[in-house]
Order: C-alpha cells, then sequence, then structure tokens
C-alpha cells in the first residue's frame, strides 16, 4: 500500500517539509516537535524518506523521536564508548550482559529480554523482578511522578504475565533543611517532595494492595535539583503460563484505562536535562494514576494468562502506543496494522499522533489469537475494564497506523530499530581528595546519639508505615522487626501456601561514595545489596542494576560510568551473582548540575525454609556476639566523616574473593542453626550496626573494640566505630554453640567481639579497655527517631 | 454437618484486595470458602447459598467520597433485599477494615434498632492523620453476645496488625455519650486498643493508632452476628506471620487472628 496523495490524508496529520531541509532547519524541527533527535539522527531519518521519496508524517517523526529516545532505546549502554584506552562496544553488553552469559545460571529463565527478569523459585513457579526511576516527573509532580513510577513497574511485572507480590523503593531528595534562597526556581522544596513522593507512592500500593517491603531514603546535597525515585516490583508465575508465541494475524487487544492527553513527550522529557521551563513544558509529561483501574487490570490479565488464551504481552509505558506496538512487533519478527480510531479516548480532541504517543496509565498491549478474542473479552467485561482490539500482526515487517480512512504512518521495522549508533568519549579524571585530619573525640556517648540521628542513619518508621508492608499476608521479615522494630537488612516473602521457600528482598546504594570513585561505589553497592541478603538467610543472589547519571554527553559523567559498569562486572563476577534486569536513567542535570553517580543495586534471593530466617533484633542475654570481616580504615564517604562536613578519600573497598567465602560460610553457619541474630554493617559502621541490633530486641550489647580483626591503621576508638569497610556482619550466637559457630568460621575473619546483655544500654571499650560508651536503649530509640519524626 | 460443610461467601468488587488472604484464612479453620464477585452474586443472586459473608480489606472503588461509601450503596442497591434476609436469619456477616467501613456505611453496624436508613456512626480520618500500618494489641471486651470471638477467653489481649488511613470510630458529637452507652449497655463493644499488659489505650498514639472514641477497634450488631473491626486477623493467622517471630525459641504455629475464624465456624456448626 502507498501512502494516499495528501488530500486524501486526515486533517488533523501534518507532513513536514524534511527532504530538503538544511541542518539547520532539521535541527529547527526536532525541537519544534520535541522529539529529541540530534542532528545525525534527523539526518538519518531525512536519509530515509529521501529514498521513500516523500515527506515524513507527524505522527512518524513522533514514533521515531520516542522508539530512538535514550529512555527507549538506551543509545548510551548500546552504541560505542571512546575512552583513553579504546573504544568499548556497548557498555551493556561488555560489562552487565557478560556477567550474566559466563555465569551461565540454570536458574535464570529470561534475562534481559522481556520487561522484567525472571529467574526459577520451584520446578512450577518463576519470579519476575523490575526496577524502574520516575526522577524528573517525580521533580515536577511528586505526587503523580512516584504513583506511576510504581504502577509502572507493576505493569513490567504484567508484563512477563506475574501477579506483583510485593513492591520497593529507594528515593534520593536534598537535605531538608535545604534553605529556600538555596533553591533555582522552579525546582522544589525537598521536604515537599518528600511529602509528595512518599504519598504517591503509598497510595498506589496500597490502592492495589500490593506490600511494600523493602527500601531506603538517601539525603545528598546533589539531589536538591533532581529527585531520584526508584519503584521495583516484584512478581510470582507458573512457568508453564509464560506465553511468547505471537505470529501474524493475531489481534492487538488495548486493555485498561483510557487514553488521554497526559504523559505526552514523558520519554524525550525524561531524556533531557531539568530546567527551570520543565514546570509549565513538561507538566503534560507526568501521567495521572489510578491504582483501581490497575487493580482491575492485573485480575483481567491473571486470569487471561492462566486461561492460557494470549500469545504476547506489553506494558505501555514510555512512548506509549508508538513503542508498545512498535517492540511487540519487532520482538515476534513481524509488522503490524494499528488504527487509531479504535482507541478509547478521554477526550475526543486528541491528535492522531497524541493518541499514539500518550503515556496515559494503566494501559497494557495483549496479543491475542483470532480464536482466543471472544473468551478475552468476556474476561474484561467481568472485571469492568475496557479492551478494544486496535489492530494486528502482519507478516511484512511494516509498521503501519491508521486513522480513519487514511495512513498516517508507514515505516519499516527495520528503520525503527536500527538508529545511529552513538559514539561518545568518556574520560575519567580521578578526584584530588584527601581524608581530613579530625583529633580524636574523649567522648562517645554523644557521638554515638549523634550518628543516630543523622538524616541518613535514622529510623524511617514515620515513612515505612504509610506503607501497608502486610497486606497479601505473606510479609515474613518486615521493615521494621523486633519488639521496637529495628531496620532489617531485607524483605522475606512466603509466596506459595503449599511451600516453606521464600523470596528475600535487599538492596544496595551509597552515593556518598561515588563523590570519591564511582568504581568503588558500584562494587559496594553490590557488596551492600549482598550482604543484606544474606543476613537473613538469603543465597543463590540475582542482582538488578539502576543507573542514576548525569548527562552522559559529558565526558567526565560518561566515565564515571565506564568506572562504574567495569565493577559491576567485576563484583558480580565474584560473587556469581547474576545481572538479571536493569535499567540507566541519565540526564539528571539540574541547574546545580549532575547528580552524583548514584548505582541501586536490587538484590533478589530465595531461602529454603523462611522458618529459619535471621532477623537482626537480639534474643539472648548471655549469647556472644561475633564480628565477621576485617575492618580497614576506610572513612571515605562515610557518614561519620560527612558528619564532621568532609568527603575524604579512604572510600570502602571490595576484596571480593573473601567477601563471597565470609558471605557463603555465614549462610552454612545460618542453616546449622548457628545464627541467633544477624545485622550487616554499612553507614555508620560498627556503632551504628551495634546500636540498631540491641535497638530491636530491647536488650543489650558489649563490644570490646580491642577484639576487633582490623588493620593497623585502625589505630582509634572512632575509626574502628565508625569505618564502614565492606562485607561485614553482627552475628549472635547461641551460647552452647560457640565453639561450633567459630570452627565453622575458622577460614573467615571472625572475632568474639561482645555480649548480648539483660539490661537493655549499648556499652562499648576501646582499645585501652575503658568504658568509652554507656548509653541506654531509651536514649539510644529516642535519638534514631528524632530526624523524620520532626517531619 | 463439619466445617469444610460451612459455605463462605468472600466478597468482591472494584479494588478489594485481602480476598487471597481472606480466603486462606477461612480454609485453614476448616471451612469451604469462595470468592465471588458483587455482580456475579447480584446477577444469580446466590447469596442466601452461604453461611457465612465475609467482606474483606481493600479500597473498594478507591474509596472515593468516604472509605466504603460507594460499595455499601452498591451492595445495597444490588443485594438490598438477600442481605436484609441474610442479617435476620442471624447468618453471621464480617467486616474487616474496609468491610468494617462498608458494615457502617450501610447501617448494618452498629444497627442500633435494625437496619439503619443512613449511618449511625462513622470511621473518620485517622487522627494522627495519614494511613497506618502497625501492629496493635486488642482487649477483648465482649461479655459473651459476638459469636465471632466465643473462644478467645474474657478481657483477653490479642495481637493484630492495622493498615488504614479512616479508622476513627465516632459518632456525632451531640448523642456521642448516649451511643456509647447502647454500645456497652447491648455488649456490642468486642475489641479495644490497648497496651501490650492490657491497659487500655485512652486514646494513647500508637497504642491507639486512629485516635478512635474510646479506643474501639471492634463491634458486633446487638445480635452479635455481625461483627465488624478495622485490623487484620488473616493477617495474624499464622505464627510466622507475627513481628517478633524469631525472638521464640521455636516458631508459633499460630497467632491469635486464627480464634476469631474458628469461633465463627464453631458457631455456625452449633446453629445448625
Amino acid at each position: 500500500m502507498t501512502l494516499p496523495a495528501p488530500d486524501a490524508m486526515s486533517d488533523t496529520i501534518s507532513k513536514i517539509e524534511l527532504i530538503d531541509a538544511t541542518d539547520k532547519i532539521l535541527k529547527q524541527i526536532s525541537e519544534e516537535l520535541h522529539i529529541g533527535l540530534n542532528a545525525e539522527e534527523m539526518r538519518a531519518v531525512q536519509k530515509y524518506f529521501t529514498k521513500k521519496g516523500r515527506n515524513p508524517t507527524d505522527v512518524e517523526l513522533q514514533t521515531l523521536g520516542q522508539t530512538w529516545s535514550e529512555h527507549c532505546f538506551h543509545k548510551t549502554f548500546k552504541g560505542d564508548v571512546i575512552t583513553e584506552k579504546g573504544k568499548i562496544q556497548s557498555l551493556f553488553k561488555t560489562y552487565i550482559e557478560s556477567v550474566t552469559k559466563e555465569l551461565k545460571k540454570p536458574w535464570c529463565i529470561s534475562v534481559f529480554e522481556d520487561n522484567a527478569g525472571i529467574i526459577q523459585l520451584n520446578n512450577d513457579y518463576a519470579i519476575a523482578a523490575k526496577v524502574e526511576t520516575h526522577n524528573h516527573p517525580s521533580a515536577i509532580e511528586p505526587f503523580g511522578g512516584a504513583a506511576t513510577g510504581v504502577g509502572g513497574a507493576i505493569r513490567d511485572i504484567l508484563g512477563v504475565w506475574a501477579d506483583p507480590i510485593a513492591c520497593t523503593n529507594v528515593l534520593g531528595f536534598g537535605p531538608l533543611d535545604t534553605s529556600y534562597a538555596e533553591l533555582p526556581s522552579g525546582i522544589k522544596h525537598p521536604k515537599y517532595l518528600l511529602r509528595g513522593v512518599v504519598a504517591g507512592i503509598g497510595c498506589y500500593g496500597n490502592n492495589m494492595g500490593i506490600p511494600t517491603v523493602n527500601g531506603a531514603i538517601i539525603f545528598d546535597k546533589s539531589y536538591v535539583g533532581n529527585v531520584v525515585v526508584y519503584c521495583g516490583c516484584i512478581g510470582l508465575l507458573p512457568i508453564k503460563k509464560f506465553a511468547k508465541d505471537a505470529k501474524a494475524k493475531d489481534i492487538i487487544l488495548l486493555v485498561g484505562g483510557r487514553t488521554g492527553r497526559d504523559g505526552i513527550h514523558g520519554v524525550t522529557f525524561a531524556s533531557a536535562e531539568l530546567t527551570e521551563k520543565s514546570e509549565e513544558v513538561s507538566r503534560p509529561a507526568v501521567q495521572i494514576a489510578n491504582p483501581i483501574e490497575e487493580e482491575k487490570l492485573k485480575r483481567a490479565i491473571i486470569e487471561v494468562r492462566d486461561k492460557e488464551l494470549a500469545s504476547g504481552i506489553t506494558d505501555l509505558g514510555g512512548g506509549g502506543l508508538s513503542s508498545a506496538a512498535g517492540e511487540m512487533a519487532h520482538r515476534f519478527v513481524c509488522g503490524v496494522n494499528l488504527h487509531l480510531e479504535n482507541v478509547p479516548l478521554k477526550t475526543s480532541s486528541l491528535a492522531p499522533w497524541e493518541i499514539y504517543i500518550s503515556e496515559s496509565q494503566e494501559r497494557m498491549l495483549l496479543l491475542i489469537p483470532k480464536e482466543n478474542l471472544r473468551k478475552a473479552l468476556v474476561i474484561f467485561r467481568k472485571e469492568d475494564v475496557e479492551a478494544t482490539p486496535i489492530g494486528e500482526l502482519t507478516d511484512d515487517k511494516i509498521l503501519t497506523v491508521f486513522h480513519k480512512d487514511s495512513i498516517v504512518a508507514k515505516l519499516d521495522m527495520d528503520f525503527l530499530f536500527s538508529p545511529p549508533k552513538t559514539e561518545r568519549s568518556a574520560k575519567w579524571a580521578p578526584l584530588i581528595l584527601m581524608d581530613p585530619f579530625l583529633t580524636e573525640p574523649r567522648e562517645f556517648n554523644s557521638i554515638i546519639l549523634e550518628m543516630l540521628a543523622l538524616p541518613n542513619i535514622s529510623s524511617r518508621e514515620n515513612v515505612v508505615c504509610t506503607y501497608d508492608y502486610e497486606v497479601k499476608g505473606n510479609t515474613v521479615l518486615k521493615p521494621l522487626f523486633g519488639r521496637i522494630g529495628g531496620p532489617s537488612d531485607a524483605a522475606v516473602i512466603k509466596p506459595l501456601d503449599e511451600s516453606w521457600k521464600g523470596i528475600t528482598i535487599s538492596c544496595g546504594i551509597n552515593p556518598s561514595y561515588g563523590k570519591i570513585d564511582p568504581y568503588w561505589m558500584a562494587a559496594s553497592a553490590i557488596d551492600e545489596a549482598i550482604r543484606n541478603n544474606t543476613a537473613t538467610g538469603g543465597r543463590r543472589i540475582a542482582l538488578l542494576d539502576n543507573f542514576v547519571w548525569g548527562n552522559p554527553e559529558k565526558p567526565s559523567n560518561l566515565g564515571s560510568l565506564v568506572k562504574a559498569c567495569q565493577a559491576c562486572n567485576v563484583v558480580a563476577r565474584g560473587f556469581e551473582t547474576p545481572f538479571i534486569s536493569g535499567k540507566d536513567s541519565l540526564y539528571n542535570e539540574s541547574p546545580l548540575g549532575s547528580v552524583t553517580p548514584t548505582l541501586l543495586v536490587t538484590a533478589v534471593g530465595i531461602i529454603p525454609d523462611i522458618r529459619k530466617t535471621v532477623s537482626l533484633d537480639l534474643k539472648t542475654p548471655g549469647n556472644p556476639i561475633y564480628l565477621l570481616g576485617k575492618t580497614f580504615r576506610e572513612l571515605g564517604g562515610s557518614e561519620y566523616y560527612r558528619k564532621k562536613g568532609f568527603v575524604g578519600s579512604s572510600v570502602p573497598k571490595v576484596r571480593v574473593k573473601k567477601a563471597k567465602n565470609t558471605v557463603d560460610t555465614l549462610i552454612k553457619a545460618q542453616d546449622k542453626g548457628l545464627v541467633r541474630a544477624c545485622h550487616d554493617l554499612s553507614e555508620g559502621g560498627l556503632g551504628v550496626a551495634a546500636a540498631e541490633m540491641a535497638i530491636s530486641g530491647n536488650y543489650g550489647i558489649t563490644l570490646n573494640l580491642k577484639d576487633i580483626l582490623r588493620t593497623k591503621d585502625v589505630d582509634r576508638n572512632d575509626f574502628a566505630l565508625f569505618s564502614e569497610s565492606n562485607s561485614r556482619f553482627l552475628v549472635e550466637v547461641p551460647e552452647i554453640l560457640n565453639s561450633e559457630f567459630e570452627s565453622t568460621m575458622k577460614n573467615v575473619p571472625c572475632a568474639h567481639v561482645g555480649e548480648v546483655i539483660e539490661e537493655s544500654c549499648l556499652v562499648v571499650y576501646g582499645f585501652n579497655g575503658n568504658k568509652i560508651i554507656d548509653v541506654r536503649n531509651q536514649e539510644l530509640v529516642k535519638a534514631w527517631k528524632s530526624f523524620l519524626g520532626k517531619e | 454437618m463439619n466445617r469444610n460443610e460451612i459455605k463462605v461467601c468472600i466478597i468482591r468488587t472494584a479494588g478489594t484486595n485481602c480476598d487471597a488472604e481472606t480466603k486462606r484464612a477461612c480454609q485453614n479453620s476448616g471451612m469451604n470458602a469462595e470468592i465471588v464477585h458483587i455482580n456475579e452474586l447480584a446477577k444469580n443472586n446466590t447469596l442466601l447459598d452461604y453461611d457465612l459473608l465475609v467482606i474483606p480489606g481493600g479500597f473498594s472503588h478507591g474509596d472515593y467520597v468516604r472509605a466504603g461509601a460507594i460499595w455499601a450503596k452498591q451492595i445495597l442497591a444490588k443485594l438490598g433485599r438477600d442481605i436484609e434476609k441474610f442479617a435476620n436469619e442471624e447468618r453471621p456477616i464480617l467486616g474487616i477494615c474496609n468491610g468494617f467501613q462498608v458494615l457502617i456505611e450501610a447501617g448494618l453496624l452498629p444497627k442500633f434498632n435494625g437496619i439503619a436508613p443512613f449511618p449511625e456512626a462513622a470511621l473518620g480520618t485517622n487522627f494522627p492523620i495519614g494511613y497506618n500500618c502497625r501492629w496493635t494489641y486488642l482487649r477483648h471486651e465482649n461479655k459473651g453476645t459476638c459469636v465471632f470471638i466465643s473462644k478467645i477467653p474474657p478481657s483477653r489481649v490479642v495481637q493484630i496488625p492495622v493498615a488504614h488511613s479512616e479508622g476513627r470510630f465516632i459518632f456525632k458529637k451531640e448523642n456521642e455519650n448516649e451511643y456509647l452507652e447502647k454500645l456497652k449497655g447491648n455488649d456490642q463493644l468486642v475489641f479495644r486498643y490497648c497496651h501490650e499488659n492490657g491497659k487500655y489505650a485512652a486514646g494513647g498514639f500508637p497504642e491507639n493508632p486512629n485516635g478512635s472514641l474510646h479506643d474501639i477497634a471492634g463491634i458486633c450488631d446487638p445480635t452479635g452476628t455481625i461483627f465488624g473491626l478495622m485490623p487484620h486477623p488473616e493477617r495474624a493467622y499464622f505464627g510466622w506471620q507475627l513481628p517478633t517471630w524469631t525472638s521464640c525459641e521455636r516458631m508459633p504455629l499460630f497467632g491469635d487472628g486464627k480464634i476469631i475464624f474458628d469461633s465463627i465456624a464453631e458457631y455456625i456448626l452449633g446453629k445448625i
């Protein structure tokens, strides 16, 4: 079919004079249509249409703008990177995917292919996992931005036929005491953002009845201009029901909410920098959330799955129909015919290109073999969910979009999915930093209380309790656990009624280290995610990587990204933990500059029997306390330095061979029943970890610093207490089993450093044997709960 | 008759989301439970085939207007006569969280003199304001009227979690005292929020998580066969669901929530 003559075309679409346009005009067109294509890409488009001998329609250009955007196509991770050491062909393939390929874990069912990573749970069931970012929308409209972030992650799980069973979120804000004077115009205050984002996340998860079980909140100056919102979801699916076998002639069924003008140009907005104008220019890019619609949608989709009526599925996220329809056809090596006039609209005034790229929420695409269509429609009607056939797959590998009687877009799939490869240069210049000279404090009682009250350490109770972490009744280890409710290292979910097998979900993130060295920041994030998971009994761990970075067109940003990717490669391989899914959010820029390079690592493990789950709260007075792992003088980027206003240079490193041995042996000890309580050492080091264990169990704990395994240069009490060296755990061991524990740990750095005591207080003896800390639990709790308590 | 012959209807509508775990609880107490969409129930008018009706938790229709208000009207409109018959025959009705809100909005609680044409009480916005998910201690206050807790010893303290933003039980100010006296007089008080040691919360947060009048967490109707509560017993059914189970030497098999489902099963067996 050839394109009809202009007069036959619907008046709601316009053709753009592209063929004879100069580079200057091309640039103009890209800007006026907000399609965010660069000069080279525009020239490629021009070349294509010149060959076709016609000008493109607005729908076609918009489609290319969406499909080729950083958000949809991940140019930076797929493109070439030029470094001093030569060319890297695709960061993703070279550093991330290669780990998974080399490890060849048989339990990885589908990785980096579909909307979410899929791993085996048992013979019949699989776990699906996905984490997304929703930073820019949340910066403009925190409630809607965060809520739709959760909704999107959930739809990604539905997009692999999985039933969402748990949500996670990790949030980054500027300091809450930022003065309004410091805020550039157009930037909202961190307090306002915090309230909005937390409310949005709670609204979606709670309303849909999916427990929000794990997460973190980080405060960092570099997030003032560009809030960070990670939303994750974990799902469960019967392996046999994973349908992915669509063919030409299968019906494309659009299900869920109606299509409106909300969420226009979301992806191009996500792939651009935030500016003073973002508020007015990009407000329409933020979608409106309706969790109840998605709740109904979920029920219908699960029934369609169980009755095996569909041959394919994908969610409508970034790019809306334009990217979903294209990607779906591409996945099955087909073409596609779409009829936009059949799309149910919120308002009739939408132009075809708006219908095609709108990112209105709670919508999904299903592929249904003709013979099953009626049965499928009945299911959606039963749940009061709209379901509309809007087209079909074809065998011609051409994307053809109709509106009423005219063709509004006709593109070759091969062209649509082969944008010009980007080539960017990376340059990493190590920063000149040094550790500060601090005099050793005389008295530590006030210091430990100050540490517990720090923004990045204090209790999250006032946020966590606004999330329903109990719904579905399968939450074994809750975000707050023990008699007082201390911070659990990971969440443990029991997804199957007929089995004791559990899923352990944890995360690792520490942007402060990124200020010193993105390599060790990434390495530490992986180590933290894994040790959090191991502390509760999780093993056979799979990782998700989510990068939040500044503009990759700046060589220094790309340079630090390369370093982080290299760390992911080395450390994940060392731990034998494959990456199963990931996402990058680049262009996190504001008038205040780039965000600190931030990698969130989410770890999903399994525990064979949830009755063996280990929590952090102290259990029995008289039990010995052991410290696993060696303490180095690594306070660079630590909370202790930050409290004193320094960054430092001695960033925590990961000795991955030793680290792996430690976590593997700890699991052995747990399985032998030698571990009553366990907590990992992270922000605030040994001092804070011990305090948190005491708080949660409401017993006391004693520590002898002279007994901890450490390097010579850890020669001061404050270094020993607050160094943030990786791969360390505090472990409570049943008194009668301590010798068996010690023999199990013979090849692991392990020292008996203290006891659980009846009297509920934290007691620490310094190197010279003097008591340097003696604080009652009530005071610890008061300090720990003081910070967000005030909000 | 055995427990497995007890037919339980767990009704749902758009936004219901605690139906699965509520069904699991009923079945683990031996009853034969199924989840039925209100449209199906209305279409085939099968409500009266059941021995127990459970209105589970969730955000029915987004809880727009007032929590439970829309679903309450939907139930009355679609099942009105059957519900009335169900209640008059003293077949038990259990409303959990959103279900409690529905029972209040539908006039089925406190039901001082028959099903009320308008709500006689309200479950207002929490004080302190906002959604709140936490474990609470409840004190058994009933003197024998409520058939849902017959197996719980009087004034015993149970631990069950709440999760809601509209759970503050209140009466109109002008008849607050009169109605509260009625509740006491009719033995309609079932659970009150308290401390671990059984001392009443006396409105103090977080023991009383929502600022409820008289620390009220759950009430029944004068016959004791309609019971609504904000806490979620289905989330405290198994030992591994409890917030401190790891500190027990051996994991407890069950939580306090189980007794409620067992009690109701016993009542139905005795009744038939």
